[in-house]
């Protein structure tokens, strides 16, 4: 495993994305960093534990944790930095073989792709809602205690 | 429009400046409750308080108050364009906090809305290249592989974009792209130069795959927008299945 190569790598690709989608021009470099952190974790966790769908579930979350960190300090819409980083995590690899072998009449290995694709896909949206609930419970705190010591030096 | 900003009332400016915002947004690609959440809080700035708004990807619905009547903006064509939306919510929370008056807020949409931001067209073929590229490599191809993957991913991206502007059909657009991917690939590799087929035509369709599409889709489905988020999933189903059939259609060969 080429660990510097990947993360530049991915870097680069999310970058890419970011141009693709026209993402505002000083946050093209952040946009690689979501990518890269994402992938990074992905693959990590893939390597250690061989599970293709929690990875793609820690890979999300970390991009939907980065993406929500960056959103509050550019003050931009979250979109902006977790669509470029959640793309290399998309099953592409997997939906492609599906259709490969119900294209070859292999449909026993297909449902197997399919079925996996599906899990993975599931595995990113459920990475993205857990993360933004968190945030949405840390930023509620953050915002009460600021009030709270608003309140305490008017009084 | 021009008629209203004549004679009408502040409050009918304040709809314009809503909607505008809001169709901006839904044609750049926002998400649903993001737009939502936007107008809201435009209208809120503005002294309407109970107010109500139904956003669908193909059009808003926005009632100010029981007096006034409700406003309806028609959406024809998305695309993606997150500039936009950062420049939208740059300007709905400029308004929100006072600094810029309504009438300005009003003149700096219609500027947003009118004004191209996007990447010249070379650019975008360039960077679609580059990430197909890079995912040639980070999906385990071969350096081999590498130029043919840089120039099919580009190509397909560059015919995507032109057959879209001519017809205005993105699943058209998108299985032509899937099927220009599909045969670019085999050709090279039954030319004896390319090494593996699926990771040349995996890595050359990453640019055409619909991910703005299935993450807005999921997070609409959360937040409650029904609606949305299903037609929003089933548009990325289409173009997913656009992308799939065009690539078995070369595959079946």
């Amino acid at each position: 495993m080429n660990w510097p190569l990947e993360a530049f790598l991915s870097f680069l690709a999310a970058g890419a994305f970011g141009v693709v989608f026209n993402a505002p021009r000083r946050t093209l470099v952040s946009c690689g960093l979501v990518g890269m952190s994402g992938w990074l974790i992905y693959r990590m966790y893939f390597l250690a534990f061989e599970d293709s769908v929690q990875a793609t579930f820690a890979g999300a979350f970390a991009v939907a944790l980065v993406a929500h960190i960056l959103a509050k300090k550019f003050k931009m819409p979250m979109i902006v930095f977790s669509i470029a980083g959640i793309i290399p995590l998309v099953p592409g690899s997997k939906a492609y073989n599906a259709m490969r072998n119900i294209v070859e009449n292999n449909y026993l290995e297909a449902i197997a792709f399919a079925a996996d694709a599906l899990m993975v896909s599931g595995a990113i949206a459920m990475g993205l809602v857990f993360a933004e609930v968190l945030m949405q419970m840390v930023f509620k705190r953050q915002a009460k205690r600021t009030q709270k010591k608003i309140g305490m030096t008017r009084s | 429009m021009n008629q209203v900003n004549e004679t009408g009332s502040e409050q009918a400016r304040a709809l314009d400046c809503f909607l505008l915002a809001g169709k901006i947004m839904m044609e750049s690609g926002a998400e649903t409750y993001r737009i939502e959440d936007t107008m809201i809080r435009m209208a809120a700035s503005q002294k309407m308080v109970d107010c109500h708004c139904f956003i669908t990807p193909t059009g808003i619905m926005f009632s100010p108050s029981a007096e006034m009547a409700t406003r309806f903006v028609r959406i024809s064509n998305r695309s993606t364009d997150l500039e936009k939306v950062a420049l939208v919510n740059a300007a709905s929370r400029k308004l929100v906090s006072g600094e810029l008056t309504l009438r300005q807020t009003y003149e700096e949409l219609q500027l947003i809305d009118q004004t191209n931001y996007k990447f010249p067209i070379q650019i975008q073929v360039l960077a679609a290249a580059m990430a197909s590229g890079c995912f040639l490599i980070l999906l385990g191809g071969g350096w081999e592989d590498l130029p043919f993957a840089f120039i099919i991913g580009g190509t397909a991206f560059y015919i995507v974009d032109m057959i879209l502007e001519k017809t205005r059909v993105k699943f058209f657009a998108e299985f032509i792209g899937a099927l220009v991917i599909g045969s670019a690939a085999s050709l090279v590799i039954y030319a004896g130069f390319g090494q593996d087929l699926d990771t040349i035509i995996i890595g050359s369709v990453m640019p055409l795959v619909p991910g703005l599409l299935i993450t807005n889709a999921v997070r609409d489905l959360m937040a409650g927008h029904f609606v949305s988020g299903l037609s929003k999933g089933a548009e990325a189903f289409l173009t997913a299945f656009a992308i799939g059939a065009g690539i078995a259609l070369v595959l079946s060969f």
